[in-house]
């Protein structure tokens, strides 16, 4: 990040985010959400604190309800129905692990309330996602006792299958998890047939099936580049979205963001308002205390980039990515497995599918300092290795140039490994000084002395450049 | 002779910030602006927004640490830029984080052998370690019950009233229930024998918390001890004791080295302490501590292939910095037992300093004991006229941060300020927050009481006529009436 970036973070180290009374301009720049709804007996009105009959200053009943910005930032950059001036429903997070938890925690709660009110059991709920997705569903559905549905991949297609995945909603589903960005290979997901096929199996079974968007990766990449897909709020049943601050957010790590449509799809019951340094505080996070530098981090990043700073830095990563496809494909031993359309990453795999070549390249690159990892695709392609390359902001075009020439030798020495080991002699000679010089003008020869020789068990063979040696003569 | 000017609009970049469009245009709150701006200029904005935020340093209503060495944090801003969670790539960050956790582990006299590993994470602050350590718990009872063949559906847990919040975020969002033992009168911690008494079955553990929230003090984890020991011997029921050691647990075996609270005590399995607390770190690092491997579930714990290489996780949170785990191993070799000892017995001195300030003021009763977290908690004798909001909201006008706040049932009639002592709150700051008590307490005496009830709302006067109510008080009875509301709705943690 930019060095003034560094200087503001340095300088809001010492203050804990929870603080939020003390700090009000950070949590100003956060977004301290809402009020508590249902203490707002005139339905009709405006929310707004200030238009109450005047609180004496000593109840402490600040709620700086502010306008979110960076929460509003992004509600809009994801086109939530929110109007002008109205705040915007989501919170800051640690990350999208605990920015899923929270999503996740809302439609468990808001699916047991209406199973409840229906009068039927709600003691086994579960979850519907792609085989692909990130570790920290796994963790919510074991942590929070929901089950995980997975629909498994194929050959070919590495991501959720729509189709599919309507099918496995049951009435027991609090909601479908469609990934824009997938981990593996960066594909998007097709969320609006998801969209399309759910509605249309909500209206026949009336289970009201939402679904919610894990947009990691893909939040900070689509609205830039491109913007005419729809997979955010635009879908009605897209209820709440997570991103990562500090993926394509182009923030240090430690923050996520996650969004909901509005207000009621976060149920009242998981908010806690919290007598915390003498103020009142709504809050539904998991955690409290934190630092608050990426917060600040993150609204100078979209003070200062803007709309058009973010879609430039996508569109040069997206440059770089299409460098190294290029020259991966022309290296002729792989299949690019990304799609161009997606998050600006490479995944790719060897044409020969001998599994442990991925691995040994891995290593190989590691020597050149390089880091990039080699997995097996999950359930059900796992005969599949894949070497993924991520395009970050700060990985131009120098440096994908330098990464592919390394590739290139990292590939030969795999190669030279792979071959049956040539036998070689290691010959020490001497060039001494020609003995006699001749008359004709050709250059004197010298004198070859054989010191050594030796057989070398060498199992890499190298080119010998321009040793040319005629007859030794031994002295 | 054309004379051509190059009339050129000299470069945005070169205008000083403040002579540049930047400042006139308003701070996007709602939309991402559409274009860039020179980074100077971002700066120098949000820089200028940021002023109006209050001084940490002043700040007395926060134990989290407001001050670290420079040398410190250089080192965290040169690890600024590391994911903690990519163990692969980083592996001696992972390294040190190990190392906190043994250090802490010792600390707390957890039965290891000499080069044994430690089991416990580092955590992004209390909240999480306490939710991994209920959750901990909570997989354990019903493992326990499964096998018994018994329900397993009501899980609860025992704690005072008097616990953080984070409990009851625990509590509801891990559907178990909350089975809370009220204060009483001049007893603000949890009673070990009610503690007891409310354990059942369905109770996973017992929480007991060394350094209360509100005045500082170490609850008796020894006495818990001991009377669930008898229990479990009756029942059978093997309850289990966490110890909440947030901002005890860098305290207790600094200053209190023979106060028997930690692994000492036998049923204690896990303990929790905030580093970010009395730990003097950052905000952003917390510790959990478990006695041994078979306090952990292996089901809970995740194997993951990230970035190709097979990770052992149990958190809730993934990718965060990993600055506060440097910095915290920084404070653990910089400063060493004898450093914290130090820092401690200045805190307590402080702490004592400023009480006896506040005890010659004559106004104050002191709510906190000596013993227990270096904070003093105070309510005025007197609470006709003033209360304690109004002498919080003077001292703002100082610059201080004290807040105020009401306990806890059964005691919600008292309210108190608190002032925490933190390592950069010297005793010429302790002698100056008393003098300006002292200057808000004249001022406070010299204003009329905001506090006077009007004449009775439509009732009778003595001599029989009906008073109509003014508008005055129908807007005063009114905001009293929503102010009970909001109060009753709201879950009267406090931090």
């Amino acid at each position: 990040m930019e060095p003034e970036c560094d200087k503001l973070m340095m300088e809001a180290i010492n203050k804990n985010y929870a603080d939020m009374d003390e700090y009000p301009v950070t949590t100003e720049l956060q977004g301290c959400q809402w009020r508590p709804m249902s203490t707002n007996p005139v339905r009709n009105q405006p929310e707004r604190w200030d238009l109450l009959p005047s609180i004496p200053d000593n109840t402490h009943i600040l709620c700086k309800v502010a306008n979110n910005r960076c929460v509003n930032i992004i509600a809009h950059l994801f086109n939530a129905p929110v109007n002008e001036k109205e705040a915007a429903a989501g919170v800051g997070t640690v990350g999208s692990s605990e920015a899923i938890m929270l999503a996740g925690l809302a439609f468990k709660k808001k699916w047991q309330n209406r199973r409840k009110a229906e009068g039927k059991p709600y003691d086994k709920p579960n979850i519907v996602t792609g085989a692909n997705v990130q570790v920290c569903w796994e963790k919510f559905a074991r942590y929070f006792e929901v089950e995980l549905k997975e629909v498994k991949l194929r050959e070919g297609y590495y991501v959720m299958d729509p189709v599919k995945a309507v099918e496995m909603v049951d009435e027991n589903t609090i909601c479908v998890a469609a990934i824009l960005g997938s981990t593996l290979t960066g594909e998007f997901e097709d969320i609006k047939l998801l969209n399309e096929l759910l509605t249309e199996k909500n209206m026949r079974t009336g289970w009201d099936t939402p679904i919610h968007v894990d947009a990691a990766s893909g939040g900070f990449i689509a609205p830039f580049l491109y913007p005419e897909l729809e997979w955010d709020f635009r879908l009605p049943l897209v209820k709440s979205i997570n991103v990562s601050g500090h993926k394509y957010g182009l923030v240090y790590a430690g923050i996520g963001w996650v969004i909901w449509r509005d207000k009621e799809d976060l149920p009242e019951e998981l908010i806690f308002h919290i007598n915390y340094l003498g103020a009142d505080q709504p809050t539904f996070t998991l955690n409290f205390s934190k630092g608050s530098s990426q917060i600040i981090a993150q609204y100078y990043q979209f003070l200062r980039l803007g709309f058009e700073g973010y879609r430039k830095v996508m569109n040069n990563c997206m440059e770089s990515a299409r460098i190294l496809r290029e020259g991966l494909e022309n290296t002729g031993r792989f299949d690019i497995i990304s799609k161009e359309q997606g998050v600006p990453l490479v995944a790719f795999s060897f044409k020969d599918k001998n599994k442990i070549l991925a691995f040994k390249l891995s290593k190989n690159l590691r020597r050149f300092g390089w880091i990039v990892p080699a997995y097996t695709l999950p359930a059900d392609a796992e005969h599949m290795t894949v070497l993924r390359v991520v395009v970050r902001e700060d990985f131009g075009r120098p440096l994908a140039e330098k990464f592919l020439s390394h590739l290139r030798i990292a590939l030969h020495e795999l190669d030279s490994v792979m071959e049956v080991p040539i036998p070689t002699i290691r010959y020490t000679m001497e060039l001494r000084p020609a003995d006699h010089v001749e008359d004709d003008g050709a250059l004197p020869l010298p004198n070859v002395v054989i010191l050594k020789q030796e057989v070398e068990p060498m199992d890499k063979s190298i080119t010998l450049t321009g040793l040319l040696f005629q007859n030794a003569i031994t002295s | 002779m054309v004379l051509s000017k190059t009339a050129s609009e000299s470069d945005v970049s070169v205008h000083s910030t403040f002579a540049s469009r930047y400042v006139r245009a308003a701070l996007p709150r709602f939309r991402m602006p559409e274009n860039s701006i020179p980074k100077e200029a971002a700066y120098q904005i949000i820089n200028d927004e940021l002023m109006l935020d209050g001084n940490p340093r002043l700040n007395l209503a926060s134990f989290v640490t407001t001050w670290m060495e420079p040398e410190c944090d250089k080192l965290i801003m040169a690890a600024i830029n590391k994911n903690y969670v990519d163990m692969d790539e980083y592996p001696v960050t992972t390294e040190l984080q190990n190392r906190c956790v043994n250090m802490i582990a010792h600390l707390f006299n957890a039965p290891l052998g000499e080069s044994e590993a430690a089991v416990g994470v580092g955590t992004v602050g209390s909240s999480e370690a306490i939710m991994l350590a209920g959750l901990a718990f909570k997989r354990k009872w019903q493992n326990k019950r499964k096998a018994e063949g018994k329900p397993y559906d009501k899980p609860n847990i025992v704690t005072g009233a008097n616990v953080q919040v984070c409990w009851e975020k625990f509590a509801r969002y891990f559907e178990v229930e909350l089975k809370e033992v009220k204060l009483r009168d001049s007893y603000y911690v949890m009673d070990p024998e009610q503690a007891v008494e409310l354990v059942d079955e369905n109770t996973i553990c017992v929480a007991a918390i060394l350094g209360s929230t509100l005045n500082g003090e170490f609850e008796d984890v020894k006495l818990l001890n001991d009377l669930l020991e008898k229990k479990n011997k009756q029942t059978g029921w093997d309850t289990p004791i966490h110890v909440d050691a947030a901002s005890g647990g860098f305290i207790a075996p600094f200053l209190y080295p023979d106060l028997e609270w930690d692994f000492r005590l036998p049923l204690v399995k896990s303990i929790n302490v905030s580093g970010h607390k009395y730990g003097l770190v950052y905000a952003g690092i917390g510790w959990v501590i478990w006695r041994s491997k078979e306090d952990l579930p292996d089901e809970l714990i995740f194997h993951i292939n990230y970035l190709g290489a097979d990770q052992p996780t149990f958190t809730l949170n993934f990718s965060k910095g990993s600055s506060q785990v440097i910095a915290q191993y920084y404070q653990l070799i910089r400063l060493g037992y004898e450093g914290y000892r130090n820092i401690m017995e200045n805190c307590q001195e402080n702490a004592m300093v400023l009480k006896r300030g506040l005890e010659s003021t004559g106004k104050f009763n002191i709510i906190s004991k000596d013993n227990g977290v270096p904070l003093v908690a105070f309510s005025l004798k007197d609470r006709s006229r003033h209360d304690e909001f109004e002498v919080s909201d003077y001292l703002r006008r100082f610059g201080w941060i004290v807040p105020a706040y009401t306990m806890p049932p059964d005691a919600q009639h008292i309210t108190v300020l608190r002032v925490v002592i933190r390592e950069d709150f010297s005793r010429t700051l302790a002698e100056r927050l008393v003098l300006d008590i002292e200057k808000v307490l004249h001022e406070l005496d010299a204003l009329p009481s905001k506090l006077l009830m009007p004449p009775a709302i439509n009732g009778m006067k003595e001599d029989g006529t009906v008073i109509k109510k003014g508008a005055l008080e129908v807007q005063r009875s009114v905001t009293d009436a929503w102010k009970k509301f909001v109060m009753a709705k709201k879950t009267n943690g406090v931090c």
